[in-house]
């Protein structure tokens, strides 16, 4: 249902599409049937003369099972919507898998910087690529990222892969992701960070191995080290004193 | 109790301006609520034009900076909530409604009752001096997140933010006195004979939500300072560089901002309660059993603010706990609408205006609450958190709440305010044309934000995906939709204060209800009651066989009944 809407392309995605999916029919449900019930009692105990009204205290057994039964039925549905959610929390947030690769994921004020292993294949060394706005990722290989801020709060968020997660200065906070499906997809700042927070987008490119092994080539070469940095989007077009309130 | 409130007519600056009596601040309240909830649709029309029609002259504002989209939503959400919510729904209903339905001639501590209003106002001037500063109001959400609050580098607003702090603190300590009030004099200034199961729900309500209120703020209140401190003092309560923690604002603002939906919620659903008795001729089904959830709803509000913070950085083996106590919170809620909506069966429904309202707030905030399970469910929250999806979800419970239920009080007791009838034309005119654009803003927020569009962003120009042409659409439509229920205010504006002079006159009980507030004449005179009354039965006698008329007051004792 989701995938409708935004694009699908991590493994974890589908997840919570489903998930997204089983409440969207459970509370759709309960919603319908008790906006109709309601309507239905409006037509049916319109104001009528010579119709007098019933008495009824909502103490009565008979009657009262008529509010028991559905409620009971909700905690039930509660239950069926609690279990499968925390099962996709808790493989999302809780378990991290073995990455194949880790890289650094730098957030401030308004720009998202990444840092990943270059050639040697070892984060913090000299050949380590940097980049501003732009992470180069390949194609059906788990990531580990480490979030930090330098600044303020941000949110590291990804829609394509049902990523979100805050960045807070002084905490690095570890999560993963595994794109399946090759493209150009969007990052976000979803957590207000000051005047620049519609500027703070960022690109993931997935790309397959031959690509990725081809960026890879082409931007770790030692005498380039420390340099690569991709022109940003941050701040596009506009200068800080336009942007000022 | 109010042995010192004297019972003459005062002068007119005393009367306006230094009263002491109920219902008087009820009015200062209602109004000064009603002057915020302009200027916070302004705001929202103001943004909304921008997200419409992006970076194009907004007409009455000129053009929406990113700096300026800030301060407005965030001026929106604060003047919303504290600024029109809480007075209105609180204060406003509150002072006038408590005294007279439990039956006495004034709150138990008038001059703190004045002191309140007097806070209050301050704390509003105070958040409007912000627009007058160097950099302008505050823009760093409603939610005022550190280190971005408090770093005058981070926010670019350094005065407007520690003006913002000091309003909403302000505002606290006024409600903290109000609450007081609201809860002493039910406790201790009802009738004679008013047991505790025969007080009407609106005031049960009003008094929980004042407890909740006041059990929730001190926690918030002491973040303010703390986050004052940090601002002005170079304290470091909230930057981590000096060993403090950003979260820890987070939490404490949570912990006051969750129950704080449900302080609003209930004295909504009180109001509604008390129209569909009445409109419905029936008495309210189960009582006691409403009256239960209500307690169960305001208990499990204080052990579900962290699922604001999912994704904020807390462990995340504490979501599992959030998520299944917030689940939880929804099976009384729901039992509440269950049993509303119970209240119609066997019922004669009239529909007139303030049964509309009463009626449109169930069937609106059903989509609020269900939609609520989304975002409550730790999995699918990940995707949806800070997305229109979540705005959406709100706006169908605080519209309701703070739009439609109040509509429904103020028509529903305007004649016993006033003393006059409003327009009933003018009133169906006025819902429909509310309600129908409500859905229009809404719904089509619910798919931009299943789509992935972020809040509190002034343009998606920087990102491809939210850029769509599809998305932009419905954000048009949307604003087109907003401008819409904007206009047909003006309709409740115009009946508001045409009816004050040209209603026809109301009489003391126009809609033949038993609550005690309809035994006095309309307007109440000062004092209230001209003999203080005497209660024998709870508050929804409607529909008793055996009667001549079809409801049975409160005050009248069952010897005088007959048959």
């Amino acid at each position: 249902m989701l995938e409708r809407y935004s694009t699908a392309a991590s493994t974890y995605a589908h997840w919570i599409d489903y998930q997204f999916l089983l409440i969207a029919v459970l509370v759709g449900f309960w919603l319908i049937v008790a906006e109709a019930v309601m309507f239905w009692l409006i037509f049916k105990f319109r104001a009528k003369d010579g119709r007098p009204t019933q008495y009824i205290t909502g103490e009565e057994s008979h009657l009262k099972r008529w509010i028991t039964i559905p409620h009971l039925l909700v905690i039930l549905c509660d239950i069926v919507i609690i279990v499968p959610a925390i099962m996709v929390w808790y493989n999302i947030k809780q378990v991290l898998p073995p990455p194949d690769e880790t890289v650094r994921v730098i957030g401030q004020q308004w720009a998202w910087s990444f840092q990943q292993a270059g050639a040697d294949g070892i984060l913090d060394t000299a050949d380590d690529i940097r980049t501003v706005g732009e992470l180069h990722v390949k194609v059906n290989t788990t990531y580990h990222f480490e979030l930090m801020s330098r600044d303020v709060v941000h949110s590291f968020a990804v829609p394509a892969f049902r990523l979100k997660q805050d960045a807070l200065p002084g905490r690095i906070i570890t999560g993963w992701f595994r794109p399946n499906r090759v493209g150009t997809y969007d990052i976000q700042c979803t957590q207000m960070c000051g005047i620049g927070h519609a500027l703070m987008a960022g690109r993931i490119i997935v790309e397959t191995q031959q690509d990725h092994a081809a960026w890879l080539l082409q931007n770790s070469s030692p005498a380039l080290a420390g340099q690569q940095v991709t022109p940003g989007t941050a701040a596009a077009g506009l200068t800080m004193a336009e942007m000022r309130p | 109790m109010s042995t010192e409130v004297q019972h003459a007519e005062p002068g007119i600056f005393h009367k306006y301006f230094f009263s002491t009596d109920h219902k008087m601040i009820a009015m200062q309240y209602l109004f000064t609520g009603m002057a915020m909830a302009l200027l916070g649709g302004f705001f929202a029309y103001a943004f909304r034009m921008q997200l419409g029609f992006p970076n194009q002259h907004v007409p009455g504002y000129g053009i929406v900076t990113p700096g300026k989209y800030n301060a407005l939503v965030t001026m929106h959400g604060s003047v919303m909530i504290f600024w029109v919510a809480m007075p209105v729904l609180i204060a406003a209903f509150g002072n006038f409604l408590i005294p007279l339905m439990v039956g006495c001639d004034d709150m138990a501590f008038p001059r703190i009752n004045r002191l309140s209003y007097q806070i209050f106002l301050l704390s509003a001037l105070v958040l409007l001096s912000s627009f007058l500063v160097k950099g302008g109001p505050f823009g760093g959400a409603w939610t005022a997140y550190p280190p971005l609050s408090a770093v005058g580098a981070y926010n670019l607003t350094p005065i407007g933010a520690t003006l913002w702090l000091l309003a909403v603190a302000l505002e606290f300590v006024a409600f903290l006195l109000g609450g007081i009030n609201f809860t002493v004099t039910t406790m201790n200034s009802r009738a004679p004979g008013m047991k505790m199961y025969d007080i009407p729900l609106v005031v049960w309500m009003i008094v929980l939500a004042s407890i909740i209120f006041m059990c929730s703020a001190g926690p918030l209140i002491a973040g303010a300072v703390m986050l004052l401190f940090d601002q002005t003092m170079s304290t470091g309560f909230f930057d981590p560089t000096r060993g403090g923690d950003p979260l820890l604002w987070q939490h404490l603002f949570w912990f006051f901002g969750h129950p704080e939906v449900y302080v609003v919620l209930l004295p909504a659903m009180g109001i509604v309660a008390e129209v569909v008795a009445v409109f419905a001729r029936k008495k309210i089904f189960g009582y006691k059993t409403v009256l239960y959830t209500t307690w169960a709803v305001g208990f499990l509000s204080f052990v579900v603010w962290a699922h604001h913070q999912f994704v904020a950085g807390i462990d995340p083996r504490m979501a599992n706990i959030f998520s299944i106590t917030t689940l939880l919170i929804s099976v009384p809620i729901t039992e509440m609408i269950f049993l509303y909506i119970a209240t119609l069966y066997g019922g004669s429904i009239h529909l007139d205006t303030p049964m509309l309202w009463a009626l449109g707030f169930i069937a609106e905030f059903m989509i609020g609450g269900v939609t609520g399970i989304f975002l409550g469910s730790s999995g699918t929250d990940i995707y949806l958190h800070d997305t229109y999806f979540v705005i959406a979800h709100f706006h169908y419970t605080f519209v309701p709440i703070a739009i439609i239920a109040v509509y429904a009080g103020i028509t529903f007791w305007y004649p016993k305010m006033f003393g006059r009838m409003l327009n009933e034309t003018l009133g169906k005119i006025h819902f429909w044309g509310t309600v129908i654009p409500f859905n229009v803003i809404f719904i089509p927020l619910f798919i931009t934000g299943t789509a992935g569009d972020q809040r509190r962003v002034y343009s998606y120009a920087q990102f491809a995906e939210q850029s769509r042409p599809a998305l932009q659409h419905l954000r048009t439509t949307s604003t087109i939709a907003l401008l819409v229920m904007l206009a047909f205010q003006f309709v409740f504006l115009f009946n508001f204060f045409w009816s004050l002079r040209n209603g026809p006159s109301a009489g003391p009980n126009p809609w033949r209800s038993a609550t005690l507030e309809w035994t006095v004449p309309s307007p109440p005179p000062h004092g209230n009651f001209a003999e203080l009354p005497t209660v024998y039965r709870g508050p929804y006698e409607y529909g008793l066989p055996g009667l001549a008329d079809d409801f049975l007051p409160q005050s009248v004792p069952d010897q005088a009944v007959g048959d």
